[in-house]
């Protein structure tokens, strides 16, 4: 089994975790990518979706929307600008989430306007998979 | 000569001053901590956030299809002033020394034929702009019903100034804030934050990194991201300052207050004794005259 990374997770407010973890799930833009030590250095931007750290106490996730992830051989540092625990997602938080990207798509400048769509429907994606558990 | 009565309500009345600004001086000490605690706590993401910024700038600097807010619209005729003070007064020279910054920013673009548009964050500061640079405000951002300020209420911000050099009304966008130093001791600082400048000497990790997308992208991605982080980090510096500021303040104003007691007081008990004085020697007096 591979060695463990450094996972933290911080939001503009807060910190949100910082563990060992033995490997990340990360929702890049360009799909999803699993980061594991030794990773090569690589720098990514997230879409809304769902993170997860494998960790020794657990599989701990978060919903993310927006932000970026900065991933090295010793860890994994993502700036998620809305980063919520999985359990702590009521469906009122999903269903604002949504509304908001529906709104700022709605204000979105038309060379912006496939961008935000894009977020709208990951997000709505986001919310479905996580009612349906 | 006062009488003795107005004498004492004088005291009474310096009294109760001196225990609201001692309740005033304890509060903004209570909320000096929780602000310096949420300014604490958001530092970690914009240093990470600054950090990358750098190395990516430093990559696609100079590069002719860098993203606009990176590179700027190409000139530097009209400025967009963000002024960002306090809903509150009471709080010293926290409110005029960040207007006086932004007066004498606003006076030297306009010697140099610039234009000026000015967007207020925070009653006080508007107030006090409002007479000679009324003519140039674009607009308020009202923050009074803000308990505490959260990244929202920066995005917001962050999105409107965006807008205007989006838009071509403004060409460069500069921030004004106190930053805080110590309790007694906040620093009024102007910060360009459109187009974004980044430290050059540290740009220099970026060929280690894997981009995905692709460099320019990620760019594009981060760069208003990092406007509402400097805005985030600048309204939370902003905060802590203004309580520091009125702790020290409403500190002063308690000595103050302590010291009119005291004077008012001996001033209380020599009148007292002189009428007494006055009293006895009436009588005396009276009786010798017998």
């Amino acid at each position: 089994m591979a060695g463990n990374l450094q996972f933290d997770l911080v939001s503009p407010e807060r910190k949100l975790a910082s563990v060992s973890a033995t490997e990340v799930q990360i929702p890049a833009a360009e799909g999803e990518m699993t980061a594991m030590a030794g990773h090569s250095p690589t720098i990514t931007t997230l879409r809304p979706g769902i993170l997860r750290a494998v960790t020794a106490e657990g599989v701990k996730s978060y919903i993310v929307t927006g932000g970026f992830a900065d991933i090295s051989a010793a860890g994994v540092t993502v700036l998620a600008e809305r980063a919520i625990p999985t359990e702590e997602a009521s469906n009122s938080v999903l269903d604002e989430l949504v509304a908001e990207a529906r709104s700022l798509a709605d204000a979105a400048l038309p060379e912006d306007k496939a961008h935000a769509e894009k977020i709208v429907s990951d997000v709505t994606a986001l919310r479905d998979t996580v009612q349906k558990r | 000569m006062p009488s003795l009565k107005d004498l004492k309500n004088r005291i009474n009345s310096v009294k109760n001053t001196r225990k609201i600004t001692k309740a005033m001086q304890m509060v903004a000490a209570a909320k000096l901590r929780r602000a310096q605690e949420a300014a604490e706590a958001a530092r970690p993401y914009a240093e990470r956030m600054s950090a990358v910024m750098t190395s990516l700038a430093g990559g696609v600097a100079g590069s002719p299809d860098a993203p606009r807010l990176l590179s700027g619209s190409g000139n530097d005729q009209t400025h967009l002033l963000v002024v960002m003070t306090a809903e509150r007064g009471l709080c010293g020279g926290f409110n005029s020394s960040i207007a006086k910054l932004a007066r004498t920013k606003a006076q030297e673009l306009t010697a140099q034929g610039k234009t000026v548009k000015i967007l207020t964050v925070g009653k006080k500061g508007r107030e006090q702009l409002k007479r000679d640079w009324g003519h140039a405000f674009v607009g308020h951002i009202d923050l009074s019903d803000v308990k505490r300020i959260g990244y929202a209420n920066a995005a917001d911000i962050a999105r409107q100034a965006t807008a205007y050099f989006d838009n071509g009304d403004a060409d460069v966008v500069t921030i004004f804030f106190s930053r805080f130093q110590s309790v007694i001791s906040q620093t009024p600082t102007a910060q360009q934050i459109i187009p974004a400048q980044f430290d050059e000497t540290e740009g220099a990790a970026s060929s280690l990194y894997e981009y995905e997308p692709s460099e320019e992208a990620i760019l594009a991605d981060l760069l208003p991201r990092n406007v509402a982080t400097q805005i985030f980090t600048a309204l939370l510096e902003n905060g802590a300052s203004e309580q520091g500021a009125r702790m020290s303040a409403m500190d002063n104003a308690t000595r103050n207050a302590g010291d009119m007691i005291n004077k008012l007081t001996i001033q209380f008990n020599r009148s007292r004794q002189a009428a007494i004085t006055k009293e006895l020697i009436e009588i005396i007096s009276g009786a010798e005259a017998l």
